[in-house]
This record gives structure tokens, C-alpha cells and sequence, in this order.
């Protein structure tokens, strides 16, 4: 008979509790966090009962930092430090950047990525981001009274490899755990899916500040799978806005602007658009630092014909999307729209007009995808039981490839592909005698890869000399859940193998991450050093925990050795969980996963023996 | 090489139930998905990732039918040759040149709609075909012949989906 287990006093376990974990909406004009509580996804507001936080940044001097509605004050008083719609400027070069003429920055091009000269130095996108996801996670762990274990951060379905490497940095530089990037669209289909419980086929329309977004999924009990998705990552609301303000330009008659009074007029235009969503016209007044005075009317007709280029430039993308998915409009059983700027009443109306049907608002969406992200974030921090969670498909957005001889793109992973994906494809030497090769990996569509988007070049290096043509050289890509891609290639003929692994050159790499953190705690570095401790301890419990489940379930897939050895890995890494320095951790994190390899391999074949043979059963 | 059907518990066939093979996927996927493992150790999370990666590429190959049958030919042996072989009989050259005459002038989305309507038809009669030498016939090396047709016309679909584009 098995004895009950008596806890000491004060130390019983919490009846599994739940994991805290976020989903985070870091979008051009504002962001939010959200979590699940008791079952239902909310969103978290600040102290003052706001949800969203505006995007804004304002670096007031070398220590101070202003973020959200604060920093959205000031930003027309202090525009060269006030950073607006960053997320335009993530893992993007100076000459990528839309309307760059109309911001008001010191821009620096950099290498990759451009960065902003502001009072308190040259600042990153990236870096800019992250103290917008800070203030996040600071008001995610007061509002849940504890550390955050994961997030999700949502990007643009249309983001490419850059830009999701530069989210996913800005995610750790804010001392988050990034659980998986997760695409807009696809968390505002989890959100909208789950609250009408859905199923067909649907296309998620997300205009935001910045981009544009077009997914189209299908919805079947417990699977979202994207079909496929298409975009526009330099379109969104802030077009609106530019074309109000080059319109009051013209109309006004204004000298050229100063930096202040660029960043007022855009303010005003974006207020009267928000205005004309309500009402049939928009008074438009701003006193400049110039003397002079502006004040025109903007009535909806001619808002409509000043935009309407815009709102046919969304319908590219949507036709693009049906014609990769392989449907007609009238296949798609409804439209879910996202992103404040399909408030819009023309937005809405050409919508309607192209899939002839009322599209599907009945979710706020501001929130929608905030709401998404922290439903899947609940599922990935292992909330939800099985049975209950579901499984979600995504696939990336544009292809991905290599260049060849002559310039042109050789695509190795075609748009549209689920994802995680690898392919491999062999490639041979030009001269006879060379001895190294330059792979340059790029994204896109078009034939030339100086139309393509440039994401890293590696030298692979020691080819034995052979003719022309002999040599076999592999290169392998593989784009993981998050949509991220790593690239390797290895020489294979002489059986002589030189392999290198690249991260695309527009993310930052881990030495640049670590000293930015450093840079970020260098006036707490007892507070770091206790971060690293922090952090090592929770993933070790966690592995802990995870191992002992593996073994409770499937230790029948072990050998008795196999099974000490595991066990004897979990207890060293047990027994220095309560030491005062990160790295004797780390390493024993790092001796159990090299323990369970073979483990985890196993109960992954089993697993999927037990899928098929449940189905058989199931079908018989 | 590996056998895709044997991972979906499947025979290999290429006249296959695209909704068994559809409920397997999302099986094997329910198990090996990353997020299933998003807080579970590295060695997990590498596994989780090759295992679906292979399951992708498995299914995606299946699920396309050039590439369903190549895969069968490959199983049995046979090379479809499409990079080699690119001799083809001389009607289906003819017909193939007047397609794409076609479509250089189709100047409009309703010319091209027009121009996929029989290229699906004509994909879809040689898919009956290949379905015949692959299933019934067992004759992997006439069946060869038929993919590489098939093929062509996939090539073209491509070229009207770029087409499609210009217009826009």
C-alpha cells in the first residue's frame, strides 16, 4: 500500500501552480499586455486604468527615460528625443525606411540596422523597443504580484527575418523570457476563433499604425493553420496621417517645417482622422513656431480621395494571399478586422465591397491581438491540460534562399511554407582549385537578389582543390517556430566537412545583447548578478520538473544505466540550485540536456507511434 | 530513403484520402509541436524541432502531387529526371508553347482566370493518368514520362501567378 505524503510546515507544494505568462502587443502606435486569469484572457492595464501604452519613447536626458502617455506629451516640444512608431525602424538600414524625409531624427546608418541620435546617445530600434516592453513587463509584475516565467510578443505576419530577430532581441534586452514571436493575424484568429467557436476558412485583415497584414486560416476544432499570408510592412495608419499632412501642407501653403512643427501638423492630422471615423468633417488648427496659422477644414469626401491609393495598395496583398491559398473570395467565410485603422469607414467599406460580405468587428481591435498572444502564452507555459489547448500552424511570409552565379536568387524555402521548416540543396564550385565559397542569404521574391532583402554572408572556407563542378557543398537552412531562420554548409565529397552557422547580420548578436544588458544594469550590477541567478535557478527548476515528468511517463523507454545516469544529472543539478553563483547551474542545466538527448529523441518516436495507433484504433 | 507514407501510417499510393493524411498530420503535430515544448529542456526542444520539421517537408511533399509521385517513383527506384530529361513528345511541346502564347497576351485578370480554368483541367486528367500507371498499372518508368508533364504545367501555373502580379 503507497504510504500519503505529508509536506512539512510551510513548505507544501503549491497544487500546480500556474505559470505567469504574458502576451505582448508591441505595435507601431501602441502597445499592450495581457494575460489569462481564472480561464479568461484581460488585458492589464497602468495604474491610472489605461490598457494601452502609446509607442512613444522620450529620452529626457542621460538617465531619464519617459515611455507612453508621458513621452506622447512632450513630443511635439521635444521631437529629436521623443522616438514615435519605432517599430518602422526595426532591422532596417536608413535608405529601407519609409517617409524618412518627414522624421524628425538624427538618423545614424549603421552596418544593418540605423540607429537615432538622441541626448542620451545613439539609441537602436531595438534598444528603443525594449523600454517599451520593460514598462510592460514592469506593470505585468505588479499588476500579477510576481516574475513573469514567458511572453509571447506579436509581430507582423508580413515581418522578415530582420525584423523578427530585432523583436526577439528587444524581448531579452527587457529581461523577458521570449516564449515565441508570434504572428498578428494569427493571434487575433486564436482570440476571435475561440470566443465564436469558428470553423471554415476566415482571412484576418490587420491594417496597424505601421504595417499591413493579410493571413488567411483554417479553422477546425483545436488547429489554427495558416494558409498563407501576405502584406505590406511599410503600410498602415501612419500613411493616413502622412497624406492628411502633406495635404494641410499644400492647402495651408506652409514654408518648409521645423522638426516641432513637422511632429505637431502630424499629430493634428492624425487626430482629424480619428475624427472623421465619427464625423462628416475635421477642423484642423495649430498655431507654428513660424508665427504662423494653420486652420482648414477636412471634410470625409475629400479624406477619401486623398487616401483612396492607400486603401487599393491593401487589396495587392489580399488578392496575392487568395491566389497562394488557392481560393476565391467567396470561399472565405468571413473577415476578421485588426489594427485601430480599420476603423476607418472606407477601409471597411472596400473590405466589404471585395469579399461581399460585412466584415466580422465584434472584437475590440486594439485588443485583439494582445488578447490572442496571452491565450497562446498560457498554452506555451503549459497552463492548459491537453485535450484543451490547441495546435497552431504558421507558415513564413516570403521566401527564403541563396545567390547564385550571375545575381540571381535560388530559393531553397518557398513563401507560404509551415513552419518550423528545413531544406537542404547542394551547390558545386565555379574554377577549378577553389578552396572557398561566399553564400549570401537572402529574402524575397523577385529574381534579383538586389531586389531581395540581404540577410547575412558567410565565407564557407577549406574546400580541398578539386575541377570545377566536384565539389558537393550542402547548405542547409532551417526556420524555426518563431520564424526565424539559421543557416549551415558543409563540403561533403572528400569527406573533409567545414560546416558554419550564421545569424542574419541585421540581428544583433549575443555579444552585443550581453552588453547591452550590462550597459542597461551598469548602475546595478548586484541586480544583474542576481537577474542571472534568477533566471538560471527557475530554468533549472523548470528542466527539473520536466525531466521527473518525462521519467514518471515514459521510463519504460529506458535502459536502467540510461535511467541513473538522468537521474544522478537531476540530482547534481538539484543539489546546486541553492548556490550563490549562476555558472555551476548553468552547467549542470547544461549536463541533464545533454543526459536526456537520446530520452527526448525516444519519447518523441514514441509519441508519434501512439498517434497513429490511436488513430487506427480510432478509425476501426 | 525515408518513406513519407510510413510516417503517416498511410500506404503508398498516389490516389491517397487527402483527409486521412490531413488528421494523421495534425497528430503526429499535436505531439511534436514546439509549443508543446516551449518550457521543456534544450535536448526536448531539439528533438521537438527535427521531428517537425520532417513532418512539414513529409506532408508537404504528399500533399503536392509532382511531388507525391516523384516520391513514390524515387521509393520504387525510378529517377524522374526533371532537370536531365527534358525531352518531351512533340504534340505536348506544341501545346504547351500555344498555353504560354496565351498567356503573354492575356492582358487582364479574366484572360488569366480563363487560362488557369484549362490548365487545372488538363492537370487534373493527367493526374488521372498518372494515378492509373502509378496505382494500377505499377509501370513506375511510363509514369515517369507523366510526371514530368505535370511538372510543365506547374511551371505555367507559376507563370500566371506572375502574371497576375504585372496587372496588379
Amino acid at each position: 500500500m503507497a504510504l500519503m505524503q505529508i509536506a512539512e510546515p510551510g513548505m507544501s507544494p503549491e497544487p500546480h501552480q500556474a505559470r505567469l505568462a504574458v502576451g505582448i502587443d508591441l505595435g507601431t502606435t501602441n502597445s499592450l499586455v495581457a494575460t489569462v486569469r481564472s480561464g479568461m484572457p484581460a488585458v492589464l492595464p497602468d495604474a491610472h486604468g489605461r490598457a494601452l501604452l502609446p509607442s512613444i519613447v522620450r529620452y529626457v536626458d542621460s538617465q531619464r527615460i519617459e515611455v507612453g502617455y508621458a513621452a506622447q506629451a512632450r513630443q511635439s516640444d521635444d521631437p529629436k528625443n521623443t522616438v514615435v512608431s519605432v517599430k518602422r525602424f526595426m532591422g532596417r538600414g536608413v535608405k529601407d525606411a519609409a517617409h524618412i524625409e518627414n522624421a524628425p531624427y538624427d538618423f545614424v546608418d549603421g552596418p544593418g540596422m540605423l540607429q537615432i541620435r538622441t541626448v542620451a546617445g545613439v539609441k537602436s530600434p531595438v534598444e528603443v523597443s525594449s523600454e517599451i516592453l520593460r514598462v510592460l513587463r514592469e506593470r505585468a509584475e505588479l499588476s500579477l504580484q510576481g516574475n513573469i516565467s514567458g511572453a509571447v510578443i506579436t509581430v507582423p505576419a508580413y515581418f522578415d527575418d530582420a525584423q523578427r530577430q530585432a523583436t526577439k532581441d528587444a524581448g531579452r534586452l527587457a529581461g523577458l523570457n521570449v516564449l515565441r514571436l508570434l504572428n498578428e493575424p494569427t493571434a487575433a484568429a486564436i482570440a476571435y476563433g475561440l470566443e465564436n467557436a469558428s470553423e471554415g476558412t476566415y482571412a484576418v485583415y490587420d491594417l496597424g499604425g505601421g504595417t499591413f497584414d493579410l493571413s488567411i486560416l483554417k479553422l477546425s476544432k483545436g488547429v489554427f493553420e495558416v494558409v498563407a499570408t501576405s502584406g505590406d510592412s511599410m503600410l498602415g495608419g501612419d500613411d493616413f496621417d502622412q497624406r492628411v499632412f502633406c495635404w494641410v501642407v499644400e492647402k495651408a501653403k506652409l514654408a518648409p517645417l521645423s522638426a516641432q512643427d513637422m511632429r505637431l501638423l502630424l499629430v493634428k492630422a492624425r487626430e482629424a482622422k480619428e475624427y472623421l471615423t465619427f464625423h462628416g468633417e475635421a477642423r484642423i488648427t495649430a498655431k507654428l513656431s513660424s508665427g504662423e496659422f494653420v486652420d482648414v477644414v477636412l471634410d470625409t469626401e475629400t479624406f477619401c480621395s486623398i487616401t483612396q491609393t492607400l486603401v487599393q495598395k491593401t487589396l495587392v496583398p489580399v488578392r496575392k494571399a487568395l491566389r497562394d491559398a488557392g481560393l476565391r473570395a467567396d470561399e472565405v467565410k468571413g473577415v476578421v478586422m485588426v489594427g485601430g485603422a480599420t476603423r476607418m469607414p472606407q477601409i471597411q467599406r472596400a473590405v466589404g465591397e471585395f469579399f461581399r460580405r460585412d466584415p466580422l468587428n465584434n472584437l475590440d481591435p486594439d485588443k485583439v491581438v494582445a488578447l490572442g498572444a496571452a491565450m497562446q502564452a498560457n498554452v506555451l507555459a503549459g497552463n492548459k491540460p491537453q485535450g484543451e489547448d490547441w495546435l497552431l500552424l504558421d507558415v513564413i511570409p516570403l521566401s527564403l534562399g541563396i545567390e547564385t552565379m550571375g545575381g540571381l536568387t535560388e530559393k531553397i524555402i518557398p513563401r507560404n511554407t509551415t513552419i518550423p521548416a528545413g531544406r537542404a540543396q547542394e551547390f558545386t564550385t565555379f574554377k577549378d582549385g577553389q578552396t572557398g565559397m561566399s553564400i549570401h542569404v537572402v529574402q524575397g521574391e523577385r529574381e534579383l537578389v538586389s531586389d531581395c532583402r540581404s540577410l547575412a554572408r558567410f565565407e564557407l572556407k577549406g574546400i580541398p582543390p578539386m575541377v570545377a563542378g566536384a565539389a558537393r557543398i550542402r547548405v542547409a537552412f532551417q526556420v524555426d517556430a518563431d520564424g526565424l531562420l539559421s543557416v549551415s554548409a558543409k563540403e561533403s565529397t572528400s569527406g573533409v566537412e567545414a560546416s558554419v552557422s550564421v545569424k542574419p547580420s541585421y540581428g544583433l548578436g549575443d555579444a552585443d545583447i550581453e552588453r547591452m544588458l550590462r550597459d542597461s544594469f551598469e548602475h546595478a550590477r548586484e541586480d544583474m548578478h542576481s537577474r542571472a541567478l534568477a533566471e538560471q535557478r527557475v530554468d533549472g527548476q523548470r528542466l527539473i520538473e520536466a525531466t521527473r515528468a518525462a521519467l514518471a511517463a515514459d521510463a519504460g523507454l529506458l535502459s536502467l544505466e540510461e535511467k541513473i545516469a538522468i537521474e544522478a544529472a537531476i540530482a547534481t543539478l538539484e543539489k546546486r540550485l541553492p548556490a550563490s553563483d549562476h555558472r555551476p547551474i548553468k552547467q549542470a542545466i547544461e549536463a541533464l540536456n545533454r543526459a536526456t538527448d537520446e530520452f527526448a529523441a525516444r519519447r518523441m518516436d514514441a509519441g508519434i507511434k501512439r498517434a497513429l495507433s490511436g488513430r487506427q484504433i480510432g478509425s476501426l | 530513403m525515408q518513406n513519407h507514407f510510413d510516417l503517416f501510417g498511410l500506404a503508398p499510393a498516389f490516389s491517397i484520402e487527402g483527409e486521412a493524411l490531413e488528421r494523421s498530420y495534425r497528430e503526429i503535430q499535436s505531439k511534436v509541436h514546439p509549443d508543446r515544448f516551449a518550457h521543456a529542456g534544450d535536448a526536448e526542444r531539439r528533438a521537438s524541432l527535427q521531428w517537425t520539421t520532417r513532418v512539414n517537408e513529409a506532408y508537404r511533399t504528399l500533399k503536392d502531387p509532382v511531388q507525391r509521385a516523384r516520391h513514390i517513383l524515387e521509393l520504387h527506384g525510378v529517377d524522374v529526371a526533371f532537370e536531365t530529361n527534358t525531352a518531351m513528345p512533340p504534340e505536348f511541346l506544341m501545346q504547351q508553347m500555344e498555353l504560354r502564347e496565351t498567356l503573354e497576351e492575356a492582358k487582364d485578370a479574366a484572360a488569366l482566370d480563363e487560362l488557369r480554368a484549362d490548365l487545372k483541367q488538363e492537370s487534373d486528367s493527367l493526374q488521372k493518368a498518372i494515378a492509373e500507371a502509378i496505382d494500377v498499372k505499377k509501370d513506375y518508368r511510363g509514369a515517369a514520362g507523366l510526371v514530368r508533364k505535370l511538372q510543365f504545367l506547374d511551371r505555367l501555373d507559376e507563370e500566371i501567378d506572375s502574371a497576375y502580379e504585372e496587372i496588379e
